[in-house]
């Protein structure tokens, strides 16, 4: 059986010594020019089929239609110097810039007077470096970095954009109509003393009767939020030294992102609570949960707002006028907070049932179990979600136009009826910035929002 | 041990009464139930007191007293003498006709570009996702107002319309195309086009059965078409044609005769519609590619057409994905109708929650009844499609 | 928990003391420290901001006159722009003190919403404005015109029934805000812009072309525009109706703003019972003696306020027709001050 096995390798090796036969293999031959390449690709991509060619001459005909009309009116014909209407009156001009160039200052800040306008930067350039790494997501010191911005910034930006001297317990006591019968006429002075012996005899009344009903904790804890109230309360009183810039005085975009921003940050604690409410055991809870979050869901923000703008004073004691934006934002941060509530939910659903059992088994409370275990997964989970739902809000503040309420939209409309920037451009000017400005911000978030997704996506897909 | 069992026994009744979950879940839903029964309490009190001070009038009559002003949009009779009652149902018929022509013009693009976007051709999937991203970034009121006011004055006024085979005209009053008037017989030509209606339902329910047991069906397609357009049109040859149209004509200011179409209507339609759009295109796309590969070649494999494949196995399965979120977007486009007030549309907030509102001066009964009204559309839609969602839903055995 | 516990305590704790007797209207603005005034989103001559936020015209001027009467200070005023169809909810709700937006005094608004008109500041009817290129000179000649016009107006059911009235047809869209119906009769939408005599002057100078368009001589209705509080408080009402019969009797007496000062002096009883320096009106009222004096040295009487703001030298270009002083030939009659 070994004999034919020689002259087989013999045969090779002779083979190996005839020069005429190739030593490498011959490189393969490219593929047909039809189908690599441009026209390759083309083939395959744009003109498979009959019904493929027609689809692809419709499109190519569509973006001809749309991009360079376009491209002309927002550059080539553009105007880009004038003062006023004159400048972009010639027929066949493109849009008219120096029109955004007048009108900037009101897009950005509304009314808020020209010399305090510092202010507002600096709340956006705080607002921008406290937020850009806590969006980089290897950045260090997260916890840091959220109490900052979630606990600390609010109440600068609140002091910077009002002014800060509010005077919050004279505020608190004319809301209330306190201690009116024994002051007689009305002094400013003369209400904060009352105000703080009322203010301490209640914490000490408070702290006392928990004492009797032998809760040492509950004292401490009625202690330290009656601590915390009255310096926050007291920190309020102080005179910032700034010019008071009320709210009516704020619009353009400032509005807009003050709406977005507070809207999404109340809402979010508040859309938890509803979801783990609607998630709770206790049927009462469970139910007021679910009456409140379908409400909001079912009913359009304008009505909300409308009620909260112009009828709510008639629901609370006489006398008691929230401001005006406040009220909107109770209305926007309400409305969000139902929207957010589902979305927690969804994420706690997906939390699998493993997690709590041995949340539980560990001995952990229902508190700890939900603030260690089940939430910091669950919201991970609904990240991409909030931001969805954060855009939305963005988008949805322009609703606040409808009461009065001159956001960045409404500072577009506003200035569209100025006489002296009439002209047969200025309209589509408007939109076209306002179009840009308003795909910039909802663009960018939802491109952040799909980049967060994939990075902690720990799903084993394949 | 007796002492050990005595310490705990005692630590146990010290603290047992805060920390016993069956007490405190108790307590929290009683303090839940108070505070928000009290917080009620004050409400209704605080606005009864307040409505009282000021006599402003309340209840429910006037609803039966008349309007006084004039609507620009209605499908049931109205004139200015019709009560406010009858203005309510006016502008909640034009919300719920904006509702569902938006609702099913957005499905039908969303549905286009969702499987546009998952296309191979390279141009149709650019032009699809930048549909979808562009839509889908801008305020639906930036887009409202944007299709009225911009469109709006870009088209020439009713003198110089522009016209298609000089029946329809387009201006800045709209759309006008002629009214069809029903002659004398027309009401038979109605009763065929129910009763082919009627007869193609029944007959693809009897082809399903067949094709369940057989394996062959009948053509639907081309046997409903013809039961619902040629029937009627029998019918209608045979009754000497009893349909005139009415051709509007230049009048004055405006045209005189034929149906007109609204441009607040158009605006308002055309920018929901296509703004959900971009929301449901989405949704379809996350649904489709949810349907595992394996569906797909095993659908090739067995030799079903792409466009087969896609309609008898990927789109069915696909649906099951899409109908959840689709149903949110159906109830964001009828809540998002209420922008109409933004560019004078007659819709159920324009003309109620506004006019109506101004002129009674009833708050609070006329925005309990359009929020009410709200939920009720809400709660019907998501009904519906909830059934619906049943129905489709996967069937485990 | 226990934190919720304590939280609960506390709000428990306020919420025993907030019950509290209500307090009047004058009592509440003086501790507040301003009155609350609801105007116009934007109506030249009547209410409109600058580019600066600044509020501007007679409905404006007559909050500030009301201002002045309490506290000495024009600027102790905040405005609310609202539109036609948010005002009177807004009144109701208690969330603007006064409402001065070119509003019209009907018996309705009067009775079932609770309104109390403290006076006329403008007698004003209802007209229409159209393009010279449609060549029409009468309003008869009107049917089957597309008519823009505002929401929650008067002017919405007077255009009503004047189409009717005359049997002729006619289309109506309504916006909710000023400015959308100005944009939308400037895109073309709609034939003819309605609305007060007084406001078409004033919307006039915010079209592209403005002269492209002419009023028609028709007045259709007539539109008592005056200031309105809600019912309930009527201490605050007549401080709101007194302060309008004040600038009209100062007119009257020929005591200006620049002429206040030596008015003073004046031994005239009928000045001196006006400026305070005689008799205790002001007290009456809750208000110091002083109140017209001051309302005249910060705002002016009646004719300046309308001189400066719709009368015949401002863009307006408004004689003073129906609503110059009753003595000579207007309607303007302010009550005796004794």
């Amino acid at each position: 059986m070994n004999v034919p096995a020689e002259p087989f390798a013999a045969e090779i090796v002779a083979v190996d010594d005839h020069t005429f036969v190739r030593r490498e293999m011959q490189a393969a031959l490219p593929p047909p020019r039809r189908q690599v390449g441009i026209i390759g690709w083309m083939r395959e991509n744009l003109f498979s089929s009959i019904l493929n060619t027609i689809l692809t001459l419709v499109g190519i005909a569509l973006v001809l239609l749309i991009v360079p009309p376009l491209v002309r009116f927002l550059v080539i014909d553009a105007v880009w110097t004038g003062d006023n209407r004159e400048a972009c009156l010639a027929p066949g001009t493109g849009a008219c810039w120096p029109f955004v160039k007048a009108k900037f200052g009101q897009f950005i800040y509304g009314f808020y007077p020209i010399d305090q306008r510092w202010r507002v930067n600096v709340v956006f350039a705080l607002g921008a470096a406290l937020l850009a790494p806590l969006l980089v997501l290897s950045w260090p010191g997260k916890k840091l970095n959220a109490f900052l911005f979630f606990g600390v910034y609010p109440v600068i930006a609140f002091i910077l954009l009002t002014g800060g001297n509010i005077n919050a317990s004279a505020f608190l006591l004319q809301r209330f109509n306190l201690i009116r019968p024994l002051t007689g006429d009305v002094t400013v002075a003369g209400l904060n003393v009352a105000f703080w012996a009322d203010y301490i005899l209640t914490a000490v009344g408070a702290g006392l009767g928990a004492l009797l009903g032998n809760a040492r904790g509950l004292a401490r804890a009625v202690a330290a939020t009656m601590l915390v109230l009255g310096v926050i309360i007291l920190a309020w009183d102080i005179d910032f030294g700034l010019q008071p810039v009320e709210t009516r005085q704020w619009g353009g975009l400032l509005v807009t992102l003050v709406i977005a921003v507070t809207g999404i940050v109340t809402s979010l604690p508040l859309g938890i609570l509803l979801a783990l409410g609607r998630r709770s055991k206790m049927p009462i809870v469970r139910l007021l949960s679910i009456i409140f979050i379908e409400f909001w869901r079912g009913v359009p923000l304008i009505t909300v707002l409308f009620f909260a703008t112009y009828m709510l004073p008639l629901f609370l004691p006489t006398g008691t006028n929230p401001d005006g934006l406040l009220r909107a934002l109770v209305g926007v941060a309400m409305f969000t907070a139902a929207y957010l509530a589902e979305t927690v939910r969804g994420g706690l659903q997906a939390i699998p049932k493993g997690q709590y059992e041995g949340a539980m088994a560990m001995g952990l409370t229902w508190g700890q179990m939900m603030r260690l275990i089940i939430l910091p997964q669950a919201l991970t989970l609904v990240i991409p979600s909030i931001v969805n739902s954060f855009i939305s809000l963005f988008k949805d503040t322009t609703l606040v136009l409808i009461v009065s309420i001159f956001d960045f939209l409404g500072q577009l409309r506003a200035a569209f009826t100025d006489p002296n920037w009439a002209s047969p451009v200025t309209l589509y000017t408007g939109f076209a910035f306002a179009g840009i400005v308003y795909f910039l911000f909802c663009f960018g978030m939802s491109r952040y929002s799909m980049f967060v997704e994939r990075r902690l996506d720990t799903s084993h897909r394949h | 041990m007796a002492e050990l069992a005595g310490t705990e026994r005692g630590a146990r009744s010290g603290t047992s009464f805060i920390n016993d979950p069956k007490v405190r879940s108790i307590v929290l839903q009683v303090v839940a139930l108070v505070l928000v029964v009290v917080l009620g309490w004050m409400f209704i009190g605080n606005a009864r007191e307040n409505l009282a001070a000021q006599k402003i009038a309340t209840g429910f009559g006037f609803l039966d007293n008349t309007a006084g002003f004039g609507i620009s949009q209605t499908l049931i009779p109205y004139s200015e003498t019709s009560t406010y009652g009858r203005a309510f149902l006016v502008g909640l018929l034009n919300t719920i006709l904006v509702a569902v022509v938006g609702i099913i013009v957005a499905t039908i693009i969303g549905f286009l570009v969702g499987i546009g976007r998952l296309s191979k051709n390279f141009v149709v999937r650019l032009l699809s996702t930048t549909y979808v991203e562009v839509l889908r970034n801008l305020p639906p009121l930036f887009q409202i107002l944007f299709w009225y006011l911009a469109v709006l004055s870009a088209l020439p006024g009713p003198r110089q319309s522009i016209s298609l085979f000089g029946e329809v005209f387009l201006s800045n009053r709209g759309i006008i195309i002629p009214r069809p008037i029903f002659g004398e017989g027309s009401g038979t030509v109605l009763l065929a086009f129910g009763a082919g209606i009627l007869l193609t339902v029944l007959l693809s329910s009897w082809s399903n059965a067949r094709r369940e047991e057989t394996g062959r069906g009948l053509p639907m397609l081309w046997i409903g078409l013809g039961l619902v357009i040629g029937l009627p049109l029998i019918v209608m040859i045979a009754a000497g044609f009893p349909l005139t149209f009415e051709r509007p004509e230049l009048k004055g200011f405006n045209f005189a005769g034929g149906t007109r179409v609204i441009p607040e209507f158009v605006a308002l339609t055309l920018a929901l519609s296509t703004y959900t759009a971009a929301f449901i295109a989405e949704n379809v796309r996350s649904g489709i590619q949810s349907v595992s590969k394996g569906q797909t070649e095993a659908a090739y494999s067995l030799g079903l057409k792409p466009s087969l494949t896609l309609r008898l196995v990927v789109i069915p399965q696909a649906l099951r994905v899409i109908i959840p979120p689709l149903t949110n977007q159906y109830l964001n486009l009828t809540k998002n109708s209420s922008l109409a007030v933004g560019i004078g549309y007659p819709d159920l907030v324009a003309v109620f929650a506004g006019t109506s509102l101004n002129q009674t001066g009833q708050a609070i009964e006329i925005i309990a009844i359009t929020m009410g009204v709200y939920l009720l559309l809400s709660i019907i839609t998501s009904t519906i499609m909830n059934a619906y969602n049943r129905r489709i839903a996967l069937v485990e055995r | 928990m226990k934190r919720l516990l304590s939280t609960l305590a506390l709000c428990g704790a306020f919420g025993l003391a907030a019950a509290g007797a209500q307090a009047a209207k004058l009592d509440q603005i003086k501790s507040k420290g301003f009155i609350q005034c609801g105007v116009s989103q934007g109506l030249p001559g009547f209410s409109t901001p600058d580019d600066k936020g600044n509020w501007t015209g007679i409905d404006v001027d007559f909050c500030r006159a009301v201002a002045s009467a309490i506290f000495d200070d024009p600027t102790k005023v905040k405005f609310t722009p609202l539109s036609a169809k948010d005002r009177f909810t807004a009144l109701q709700s208690g969330d603007i003190d006064i409402l001065s937006r070119n509003t019209t005094w009907t018996i309705s608004r009067d009775t079932s919403l609770g309104l109390n008109f403290a006076g006329v500041i403008y007698y004003d009817g209802q007209g229409f404005m159209i393009r010279k290129d449609k060549k029409v000179n009468s309003a008869m000649e009107l049917s089957g015109a597309s008519v823009c016009t505002q929401t929650g107006t008067t002017t919405e059911q007077n255009l009503a029934d004047f189409f009717r009235a005359n049997n002729m047809t006619y289309e109506v869209i309504a916006f909710a805000t000023n400015d959308e119906v100005v944009k939308a009769y400037d895109a073309g939408r709609c034939d003819v812009l309605t609305t007060d005599r007084s406001g078409l002057a004033g919307e006039r100078l915010k079209l592209t072309n403005p002269d492209d368009h002419i009023v028609l001589p028709e007045i259709i209705s007539k539109e008592p525009l005056g200031p309105a509080v809600s019912h309930g408080d009527d201490q605050w009402f007549d401080i709101v109706k007194w302060v309008y019969f004040a600038q009209l009797n100062a007119e009257e007496l020929g005591v200006n703003q620049k002429n206040v000062e030596e008015q003073l002096k004046s031994a005239n009883p009928e000045v001196k019972r006006l400026l305070g320096t005689e008799g205790k009106f002001g007290e009456g009222m809750g208000l110091t003696n002083d109140w017209a004096y001051r309302i005249v040295k910060h705002v002016g009487n009646y004719g300046e306020m309308y001189d400066r703001n719709v009368g015949p030298d401002t863009p307006l270009k408004l004689a003073r027709g129906v609503n110059a002083l009753w003595n000579k030939g207007g309607l303007q009659y302010g009550m005796p001050i004794r």
